[in-house]
């Protein structure tokens, strides 16, 4: 780890003054599960670390006339645990829980869940994010991908590590971003982008802007669940995840949002299989040709064939979940 | 001469008995120190230059602006300008700094010039291995080319194994002291007594002058019985640095790339059998790597090993990778998988019970393991409920949730290894027995004790066991299931030995003579007359201000029917498989092991426990994964390098096979022999739940979709 200047502001205001308008210069810590490991890999090398846990107007989960706001600094346990989001997002519940590692629900944030660096091992070993030799050729395509994209968006092959984006997505939530020019809003789609060369960022995020908020519209009424494909029970990271969050008329679906995680750099919507189920009541036949549709367009590597059929299974699942709700 | 037999399995007290392990307490509770949590006064932290490449010539290295750095005391190159590394991370220099940090800064103001040369990482293939494909010959047994061709079915198949990396959670190292003519060594070490001298040979200082302490080891496994390169270079750093105590613990990318790697194995195999089951011919071409120095054939077939006609083919594999090490059952895992595999195969091909088939070609094994192989498997079908809920390969059950069994087998030796105890019994009525010996975590310490106390008829804790310091008497590494039989003969022979002077000073007192006294109960007494006793205590004042003490050994060539070799093992598998998302779960595991005389069952337990765990993680989870392009490790943490967690494990039940037969064929070790049918039956019960053989390992979720869609296909 590169030795670096420690901040501990009390305020978004100053926190963001503490920060660079050039990447690199320095990091936003939160929960620190990731940070700590891409500085002591020098993935990252800041000259300053700014701690955000500090600052209270972070923390917390309201309920707000628009629904419900949620502090960038919450915890996954805290979300996991609260009884508003218990109680309309149940989507957003079981995303949560699917960190499977107990330490990092207590540590890691909802903001850092978002901001944190994909796990592709060609990235964590240095070769930038969108893993390339000196030559600029992906290591990825060729190389060992069992764990990338289905759905690249050349040149980028790695997935999103967010395990709450896809529930994000499908609910209709939105960030609050805070620059040294006020705040601005986001939807969570938007915070993700595709980085065209290694010195690019994923993130629609300025170097000196601190993600402080996600919103969330209300949810009653609105179906929702997450299906997650993970290997093991303790701490793994998703193989495939599906969120959806269905609009019901009574046993109709009036209009679905299915995203999927883990398969693309940025999560993914499955709008074929969203269409298919605007107007029709849901069963599960219905669920499984969905599941299909989602699955359609993906361009699988040398490894990542099986996650078409992960996509098929996880929609199907994520949205017979939904369908066993009470409206 | 004092009666070393071990008392009759009815009357032992202490021993067979189930205590909890005697560390336990400090362990749990943290109180146990391990040495890599030392930190003595003065101490230097270190860091290693490690090879970014897999194969690389260093043009030139300069260490200049590293030695410069504040803070750094001393530098080590390790491989000089002109040489070769042959794998990532591979040490080229060790800084020693004050602190971590400033090692790892110096480490990167090192400069090295490497040119980059060609690599082979990957084995899979052996189509694509070129000129470091090292064929070792054909063996040929009988006539296999006749037998095949007469046989009613030929089962043929492909498996695979890949190299894993032991992960020990305590990783390699030390932390060494170099002051004047000696040297104090505080390792993670399988191998106390034999740690010293080749540390000593490799500093060109007497053997004698190097002291080692160890008393709680994380883990080892078979890799941690040499002083290493971090051990002698860690303790030429201490030299250099004045003799301040140097502290050199791998980190975790280094550990898993270089600190143990347990070589592949792959193999087309081809069984030609009768039909009913009886198997005529065995014919595989295999391959394996370790690293640079290839890897050997895997001892196949694997138990069934007298099949009368017989061709083995084996490759070894030279690749850029970190070097092997032994693994708890160098080769037997692998073997295990590829010969239980081939055979669950043939089973599935003639539509039998594989039960039914190995129990017929049990015949094959070696003699004295057939009767308890058929034993043994008739107890795992029981205790996993096999008649019931064995079926033909697939299950037709609706819905995506296939469930499967599957059986491996193991086999081991496990004879005790040279062991030396010093038992000495105190005037006040102690007892201390020494041994320069080591608990790896499987409770030797408690055993030892259980030996001594059930010898001198006393209480457990009336015994302090001292072990883990080369200035007690030597025993040998722990490795290869030796230490039980070892070190509860040598206490054995030394506390009979320590109690015979005993009785000699009480004799007297008994109107009575040695050879007539036995220690029962905490009393000396006349045998067979308890009205003729003395306490324990009353009868060690006896002793005046002389301790009794007396040393024994562990003699290998002539154990004294104390120790034994040669154990057999069923392990029978429960899972499953979401043919959905390809991910396999475990229901139950259930190991019946024999080993000869347990003198602690829990211990056992808890040992044939932690195989099973060990079993999972290597069935469905861990795989050193390298990437061709850049020759690296890809997955040196643990992330990606997968182990399992309490959720994954399922339901494990152990049956250690302890019948008075067993009993009395003496100590036999445990380490290994559970360790090795747990792949192979977890890879079978995964072909019989979803009806097609993922070849294989581990069951990954990729894998397991891709022989189902394969199916499909065909």
């Amino acid at each position: 780890m590169q030795a670096f200047e420690y901040a501990n502001p009390t305020t978004v205001k100053d926190a963001v003054g503490m920060l660079s308008a050039q990447w690199g210069e320095a990091d936003v810590l939160a929960g620190g599960t990731d940070l700590l490991s891409l500085m002591k890999e020098y993935t990252h090398t800041p000259k300053r670390v700014v701690n955000i846990k500090g600052i209270k107007e972070l923390g917390g989960i309201q309920k707000t006339s628009s629904g419900l706001r949620i502090g960038a600094v919450v915890t996954l346990d805290e979300l996991a645990t609260n009884a508003a989001v218990r109680s309309e997002y149940p989507s957003l519940v079981q995303a949560a829980l699917g960190v499977t590692s107990p330490q990092i629900r207590n540590m890691g944030t909802v903001g850092g869940d978002l901001c944190q660096r994909p796990r592709c091992w060609y990235f964590r070993q240095g070769f930038g994010i969108l893993g390339q030799d000196k030559n600029g050729k992906s290591l990825v395509q060729t190389g060992e991908n069992r764990f990338h994209a289905i759905f690249p968006q050349a040149p980028a092959f790695y997935v999103n590590p967010s395990s709450l984006a896809p529930a994000l997505i499908a609910l209709g939530a939105r960030v609050t971003i805070t620059g040294p020019n006020g705040s601005r809003e986001l939807s969570v789609e938007k915070l993700f982008v595709v980085p065209k060369t290694n010195k690019d960022r994923e993130l629609a995020l300025a170097a000196n802007e601190i993600l402080t908020a996600i919103n969330l519209p209300p949810a009653k009424g609105i179906k929702n669940a997450t299906y997650e494909v993970r290997q093991k029970q303790a701490l793994d990271w998703p193989l495939t995840t599906a969120s959806v969050a269905l609009k019901m008329k009574g046993s109709t679906v009036t209009s679905a949002s299915i995203v999927l995680g883990h398969v693309g750099p940025a999560p993914v919507q499955a709008k074929q299989a969203e269409a298919m189920l605007a107007g029709k009541a849901l069963t599960p036949d219905l669920a499984a040709d969905a599941g299909k549709a989602a699955a359609n367009g993906a361009q699988p590597m040398s490894g990542t064939a099986y996650k078409v059929q992960l996509v098929r299974t996880a929609v199907k699942r994520a949205l017979l979940e939904a369908m066993k709700q009470r409206a | 001469m004092a009666n070393y037999n071990w008392p009759e399995m009815k009357t032992r007290a202490v021993m067979g008995k189930r205590y909890t392990r005697q560390d336990g307490l400090e362990k749990s509770t943290g109180r146990a120190k391990y040495n890599s949590d030392l930190n003595k006064p003065g101490m230097l932290q270190s860091a290693f230059l490690t090879s970014p490449y897999a194969h690389a010539k260093i043009r030139s290295i300069d260490t200049s602006a590293a030695e410069k750095l504040a803070g750094v005391t001393a530098v080590r190159v390790i491989v000089a300008a002109g040489a070769e590394v042959n794998y990532q991370s591979q040490e080229i220099a060790l800084v020693a700094a004050t602190s971590e940090q400033i090692a790892r800064d110096a480490v990167r103001l090192i400069k090295v010039d490497f040119e980059v040369l060609p690599h082979v990482v990957k084995e899979d293939d052996l189509s694509k291995v070129g000129n470091r494909a090292k064929p070792a010959g054909e063996q040929v047994t009988g006539d296999p080319d006749k037998a095949m061709k007469e046989a009613d079915v030929v089962s043929e198949g492909m498996y695979g194994i890949p190299v894993l990396t032991h992960c020990c959670l305590e990783p390699h190292g030390q932390v060494s002291e170099w002051k004047g003519d000696g040297v104090n060594l505080w390792p993670s070490t399988q191998n106390v007594t034999g740690i010293g001298p080749d540390l000593a040979k490799n500093l060109e200082v007497p053997a004698t002058q190097v002291k080692v302490h160890m008393d709680y080891i994380g883990g080892g496994f078979g890799s941690k019985f040499a002083s290493d390169r971090w051990g002698v270079e860690g303790t030429k750093l201490s030299k250099a640095s004045g003799g301040r105590p140097v502290k050199v613990f791998l980190d975790r990318a280094t550990e898993l790339n270089i600190a143990g790697n347990r070589p592949s194995a792959f193999a087309k195999i081809k069984i030609a059998a009768k039909k009913d089951g009886t198997i005529t011919a065995w014919d595989s071409v295999s391959w394996a790597t370790g690293g640079m120095t290839g890897g050997g054939m895997p001892p196949i077939p694997y138990a069934f090993t007298n099949i009368p006609n017989r061709r083995l083919n084996h490759t070894a594999v030279q690749t850029n990778g970190g070097p092997l090490r032994a693994w708890r059952a160098p080769n037997h895992p692998q073997a295990s998988f590829l010969t239980c595999a081939a055979l669950e195969d043939l089973a599935s091909k003639l539509g039998m019970d594989p039960l039914e088939l190995f129990a017929k070609n049990v015949q094959y094994a070696p003699e004295a393991r057939r009767e308890t192989y058929l034993h043994q498997l008739k107890k795992a079908a029981e205790l996993s409920d096999w008649s019931k809920r064995w079926h033909r390969r697939g299950d037709s059950g609706a819905g995506p949730i296939k469930r499967g069994m599957g059986i491996g087998l193991c086999t081991w030796g496990g004879a005790g290894h040279a062991s030396t105890c010093k038992a000495t019994i105190h005037p006040d009525g102690s007892v201390e027995v020494e041994l320069g010996s080591q608990d790896l975590g499987t409770g030797t310490r408690t055993i030892v004790g259980q030996v001594a106390a059930e010898t001198l008829g006393l209480p457990l804790e009336a015994v302090k066991v001292k072990l883990g310091d080369n200035s007690y008497p030597p025993s040998n590494a722990s490795g290869g299931s030796t230490t039980v039989g070892g070190v509860s003969s040598s206490t054995r022979i030394a506390t009979a030995d320590a109690l015979d002077k005993l009785f000699a000073k009480v004799a007297p007192s008994l109107n009575s003579t040695a050879d007539k006294l036995e220690a029962v109960g905490g009393k000396i007494q006349v045998k067979g007359d308890a009205s003729k006793s003395i306490q324990w205590a009353a009868a060690c004042k006896k002793l005046g201000v002389e301790s009794a003490s007396a040393t024994g050994s562990n003699d290998p060539r002539n154990p004294k029917g104390l120790n034994t070799q040669g154990v057999a093992g069923v392990q029978i598998a429960d899972v499953s498989v979401d043919v959905e998302t390809g991910v396999v779960k475990m229901n139950k595991m259930v190991a019946v092991q024999d080993c000869g005389l347990v003198v602690n069952p829990r211990l056992a337990e808890s040992q044939v426990l932690g195989a099973c765990i060990m079993s999972v993680c290597g069935a469905l989870m861990e795989e050193r994964v390298m990437d061709n392009a850049t020759g690296r490790v890809l997955n040196p943490e643990m992330e990606f390098y997968k182990l399992a967690g309490i959720g994954d494990i399922g339901d494990i039940v152990v049956h250690m096979d302890i019948r008075e037969e067993n009993d009395k064929r003496g100590i036999i070790g445990l380490g290994e022999p559970p360790t090795i049918g747990g792949i192979a039956a977890i890879a079978n019960a995964v072909a019989n739940a979803i009806g097609v053989r993922v070849p294989s390992v581990p069951l990954t979720p990729d894998r397991v979709l891709a022989a189902l869609e394969e199916r499909r296909s065909a």
